[in-house]
């Protein structure tokens, strides 16, 4: 079969599973308090953008995201491109970056919220250190994993150390970094969404909340899907990114 | 030794850095210096609460991680043994995957309002999609010829399943499920500051809302401790369970 006739089944089974969440809703097996029918659920996500300010709601989620993102991105990969690209830096600074790693970033909400009060610049803090870690630790790694043979040829050409970074290292090490601001990207969403809940900032994380405490099922089934959305084009946006960026690479064997 | 020798001074430099920033600026509703941190962290480890609260935290991530892994550990071998069912089901994962974890949040506070039940369903949700990709790549990816001796000695799909794929995907699946026990220690901690009221999270966001930035910050390094101890003992038992075969998976 033909990738398309693949994509067509899975449309189909896709259908298949919208139209069992249906008759699931419809025998009411599962309180429509809880689970509102896929028809309730669209009609609420159509009405909050006719009606209600659920098109802004999702702007603010995305602004919230990528401002975050963009700046734990560009502060990760200098960092990361300077440790790198050092050994001494590697062994004194790696062992910290390795212990913070694992911490979870939605730990230093309080802490943000003490420092920043409610705000959005609370919101920046958080998500940026949150974000930064795939991209700070996938520079590292890849501009300490560039092929020796490549240093030797900078050595050969006789290049600065800058031209060495922006001709040799930066390109050998787009790979990496490019996964890491993948993982970013999703980090930051999660992020944009519990700071939202938390410090009732303007975005899906507050309308989704606000639903819930309001036992609106559909509305919060609208802006989960807002938010599966949102999830869903970034991630196709980073990879489309991703193929223009490494079209030099000989494919990989699958 | 020596790595212990590099590893050290740039955390002694912060944190002394940290406690004469902190003792310069006075007393603060935000801050404190790591000597008043380290006597809160005491503190609450020695009246239990901070006991309580990680006990609280582990069983909801732990709970969560199993149910989870379970359920991504099932469908990643029958996506991996079966190939027209991965090709079917790629579209409906793609679309499922990519909602986050914390979005689920309100849907399971309806439901199953607060306590265990609602972290270990948001844990659950999140745990099922490493073990879900990887065990299905790594069951997709059993040597072929290993597959022919399954067929020349007439296994059932059954036997092949536990005799063949099961050893050999193993220690990728271990991979996976490393990287799902952190998620889930994450997720938990999340819950617990966006709305559950149980936990360290819950800890960590009452002693800031109770102005006591020394007991905060104590929390924050306990949960940096958590994170980082449970980090380290499952790369011990990969490297211990699996050897050298696990060491390529783990460097990605």
């Amino acid at each position: 079969m033909s990738a398309l006739a693949w994509r067509a089944a899975g449309l189909v089974v896709l259908a298949l599973m919208v139209a069992i969440w249906g008759e699931i809703a419809a025998l009411k097996f599962v309180s429509p308090v809880f689970l509102p029918s896929p028809a309730r659920a669209w009609a609420a996500l159509w009405n909050g953008f006719a009606h209600a300010d659920l098109a802004a709601k999702a702007a603010g989620t995305i602004r919230h995201m990528l401002g975050g993102w963009l700046v734990a991105s560009v502060l990760g990969v200098a960092i990361g491109a300077i440790v790198g690209s050092s050994a001494t830096a590697r062994a004194y600074i790696g062992p910290t970056l390795e212990f913070l790693r694992p911490l979870p970033a939605s730990a230093v909400v309080p802490v943000a919220i003490a420092m920043f009060g409610l705000t959005p610049e609370m919101a920046l803090g958080v998500i940026g250190f949150g974000s930064i870690w795939p991209a700070l630790l996938a520079a590292v790694h890849g501009f300490a994993a560039v092929e020796p043979r490549l240093t030797e040829v900078e050595r050969a050409l006789g290049l600065s150390r800058w031209q060495g970074i922006a001709k040799i290292s930066l390109p050998s090490a787009t790979p990496d970094i490019l996964a890491g601001l993948r993982l970013g990207l999703t980090v930051s969403l999660i992020l944009a969404v519990v700071c939202e809940m938390i410090a009732g900032l303007d975005g899906l994380g507050q309308w989704v909340l606000l639903a819930a405490r309001a036992y609106k099922s559909a509305d919060i089934f609208a802006g989960v899907i807002m938010l599966g959305a949102i999830g869903v084009v970034s991630n196709a946006a980073i990879g489309f990114v991703e193929a223009r960026l490494l079209r030099w690479r000989a494919p990989q064997p699958a | 030794m020596k790595t212990l020798a590099r590893a050290l001074p740039l955390p002694a430099v912060l944190v002394v850095l940290a406690e004469i920033g902190a003792r310069a600026h006075g007393p603060s509703d935000s801050n404190a210096p790591p000597s008043e941190v380290a006597g809160a962290l005491v503190e609450a480890l020695s009246d239990g609460s901070l006991f309580g609260a990680t006990r609280d935290t582990l069983l909801a991530a732990f709970g969560g991680l199993a149910i989870g892994a379970g359920v991504g550990l099932a469908l990643g071998t029958l996506f991996g043994s079966f190939h027209a069912l991965d090709r079917v089901m790629e579209l409906p994962v793609e679309v499922i995957r990519p909602i986050p974890s914390v979005a689920v949040i309100p849907i399971a506070l309806v439901a199953l309002g607060f306590g265990y039940s609602l972290e270990v369903a948001i844990v659950a949700f999140a745990c099922v999609w490493p073990l879900l990709i990887l065990t299905r790549a790594a069951v997709a990816g059993v040597e072929p010829r290993l597959i022919e001796v399954a067929r020349a000695l007439r296994l059932t799909p059954l036997q092949r399943t536990f005799k063949i794929v099961a050893p050999a995907a193993l220690p990728r699946v271990f991979v996976a499920f490393r990287l799902a026990a952190g998620i889930s220690l994450v997720v938990a901690v999340t819950v617990e500051i966006a709305v559950n009221p149980q936990g360290l999270g819950y800890g960590v966001m009452m002693a800031g809302q109770a102005l006591r930035p020394d007991l905060m910050l104590a929390y924050l390094v306990w949960i940096g401790v958590v994170g980082f101890a449970l980090n380290a003992g499952l790369v011990l038992a990969q490297r211990r369970l699996f050897g050298p075969a696990a060491q390529v998976e783990a460097l990605r």
